[in-house]
């Protein structure tokens, strides 16, 4: 067997096995290195496949050399290489970025636990986006959650602690009705492999199980995706977290159930149930349209800076389920990109955010007067991505943007109804980057006693690199445009 | 009869939604957690009833017994490992429960908010 064969599982294992190891490593600095290590040889293999992906390979791997359906399956498609691009990517570029930050978030004793929690978490998450097992998705949902409690609880705001028991709360609720969801389905089909659900289903004859396991299924899984109205633990569990926590989190956490919750819904359900693609849009599509406008006003109403970028990540996981409830390959292929492209912005912008908390007293946006002069660079990067966020021609995130109108005008009346609420959504985040902007440069310094001027070399080098990636996808969207699309071919592929 | 056919999944109805009550309803933090624990403890019930086949007994394979009926083992396993996972998440849950004490003084979720919004 080649290498190449083997990447799948080397993508869960690399992080999975150093976890523990980086628990050992207490000389300063070395649980650091080891964790960034071992992140960017897993975006290393993420590249590869991504590459293999895009010249028409698909990835399956059998554990255990047990064949699917009976052995435990992986398998990586377009889709899956997208999100396991994001999850590792976000990984390795907070990780380069973020050592000064989260020296000063997480005391020094704990560190070595903190890395290995956060490996974890990379290993839960790219499990979910590689695994082609229902119950599988289930445990390294359920690894990827456990380990990112600890991370968002790992800072010293005593705030994160009722916000971490929120998320816990709310997130074992979602994976539990996963696993009711799961096991409806095991019950009329005896298989866990997603492909052979799919398959088995066509021969079920009484299909209301399987209805009600789709609902707890979507249910569950809009709970983790922090879809609006379940996105009330996202906010807080943001904005408490420890900066690079928030930066990592908001780049991929609610992506990888969104990506879960598609799957199910398009890949498994859309070929055996009548009318699954009108319930789903009947169901998502109002839910996506109030969560742009709701959350974006809110996020004009805020007064913390990271808690303004939370509800406008609300607002994104709109966009997204906007496009995904068009149920159109244009729309799924809108929403699969502003993934992608929302993950570059909102990972630039909480970088950004983490360089400005070394400066700043405080990250509420009247503390933040003046940061805008003295770290100009810190702050030029934040406004390269926030133009990517409100989707200014000439950045990643007018791209999937203009997808997303091409896809919902095709819709005739509702259509029009969805482009107002898009355009809306973003002249309201227009005006929220505005009150940051304004806070930042014409804000009076007041009693401000320190003297960092720009945040440390690494992070600011990163976070500009971030900033400058919005702008090349958007002048050369190509690649992640041609994954999109054949993600969203291939979920969509009952109904072509 | 078809009422008492699902005495067990009647039972997983409302064992589930006892405790998504408490969850929801209850201020006290531990007694959240516990609320969590029946929730999930019902779903270990379903899964645990599916598996069964009706006079079939348990899943080991013997020398000389042969045409056996058996349950079936796969859902045991599921559930043992999800049990494992509500555990660690009791655990989790229990541990920020003793830190929010250690920073709060307090595991009443109204007080805490309290003591934050007059912070």
């Amino acid at each position: 067997m080649s290498l190449s064969a083997q990447l799948p599982a080397l993508q869960i294992v690399v992080p999975l096995l150093t976890a523990p190891l980086v628990v050992l490593l207490r000389p300063r600095g070395t649980a650091w290195a080891a964790t960034t290590a071992s992140s960017a040889m897993a975006f290393a293999i993420a590249l590869a496949i991504a590459a293999g992906v895009l010249s028409g390979d698909t990835y399956t791997y059998a554990m255990g050399s047990w064949p699917a359906p009976y052995g435990i399956a992986l398998g990586i498609d377009a889709f899956g290489a997208l999100i396991l691009l994001l999850i590792t990517g976000a990984s390795t570029l907070t990780l380069l970025a973020c050592r000064r930050s989260l020296d000063s978030d997480i005391d020094q004793q704990r560190q070595p636990l903190f890395y290995a929690a956060w490996l974890l978490s990379l290993a839960g998450l790219s499990g979910i986006a590689a695994s082609a097992d229902a119950f599988n998705i289930f445990v390294f949902m359920e690894i990827s959650s456990l380990a990112g409690y600890i991370l968002v609880a790992g800072g010293p705001d005593r705030r994160a602690l009722p916000a971490v028991f929120k998320y816990l709360i709310m997130g074992t609720i979602g994976a539990t009705f996963y696993l009711i969801g799961v096991g409806l389905i095991y019950m009329m089909t005896g298989t866990l492999n997603l492909a052979d659900m799919e398959a088995r289903l066509g021969n079920v004859t009484n299909l209301d199980p399987v209805l009600v396991a789709a609902g707890f299924i979507t249910v569950g899984l809009a709970l983790k995706a922090a879809i609006f109205p379940l996105h009330v633990w996202l906010p807080n569990a943001y904005t408490y977290a420890p900066h690079a926590v928030t930066a990592f989190l908001a780049a991929c956490g609610t992506k990888v159930a969104l990506y879960v919750l598609l799957r199910f819904d398009f890949f498994v359900f859309q070929g055996n149930l009548a009318e699954h693609d009108v319930q789903f849009s009947l169901f998502l599509l109002p839910l996506a349209l109030l969560g742009i406008l709701i959350a974006s006003g809110v996020a004009l109403f805020e007064s913390n800076l990271k808690r303004l970028l939370a509800f406008s990540s609300v607002a994104q996981v709109g966009y997204i389920m906007l496009g995904a409830s068009l149920v159109t390959v244009t729309g799924l292929t809108a929403g699969i990109l502003h993934m992608f492209n929302h993950a570059l912005a909102k990972g630039g912008l909480f970088l950004a955010v983490a360089g400005l908390a070394l400066a700043a007293r405080g990250l509420e946006l009247r503390q933040l007067g003046g940061v805008a002069r003295r770290m100009p660079w810190t702050f030029g990067a934040f406004v390269v991505a926030a133009l990517s966020l409100i989707g200014i021609p000439g950045t990643a995130g007018f791209v999937s943007k203009w997808y997303l109108i091409q896809a919902t005008l095709d819709h005739g009346a509702l259509g029009i109804v969805a482009v107002l609420v898009i355009i809306a959504g973003s002249l309201l985040a227009v005006a929220y980057i505005w009150r940051i902007v304004e806070a930042a440069s014409f804000g009076d310094a007041d009693g401000q006693a320190t003297t960092v001027r720009e945040a440390p070399t690494m992070l600011l080098a990163v976070t500009w690199l971030v900033a400058l990636l919005n702008i090349y996808f958007g002048v050369r969207p190509e690649a992640p445009v041609e994954l999109s699309r054949l993600a969203a071919e291939i979920l969509l592929a009952h109904l072509l | 009869m078809e009422l008492l056919g699902y005495f067990n999944y009647w039972v997983f109805a409302i064992v589930f939604v006892i405790g998504l009550y408490a969850v929801i309803a209850k201020l006290n933090l531990i007694k959240k957690l516990l609320g969590l624990a029946i929730f999930q403890s019902a779903v270990f019930l379903m899964y645990i009833t599916m598996d069964k086949v009706e006079g079939g007994t348990a899943p080991i394979i013997q020398k000389g017994v042969e045409g056996q009926l058996y349950s079936n083992p796969l859902p045991q396993v599921l559930i043992l490992t999800a049990i494992v996972v509500g555990v660690s998440m009791t655990a989790m849950g229990l541990a920020i429960v003793v830190r929010i004490k250690e920073a709060y003084g307090t595991i009443e979720e109204d007080e805490i908010l309290d003591s934050d919004h007059t912070a």
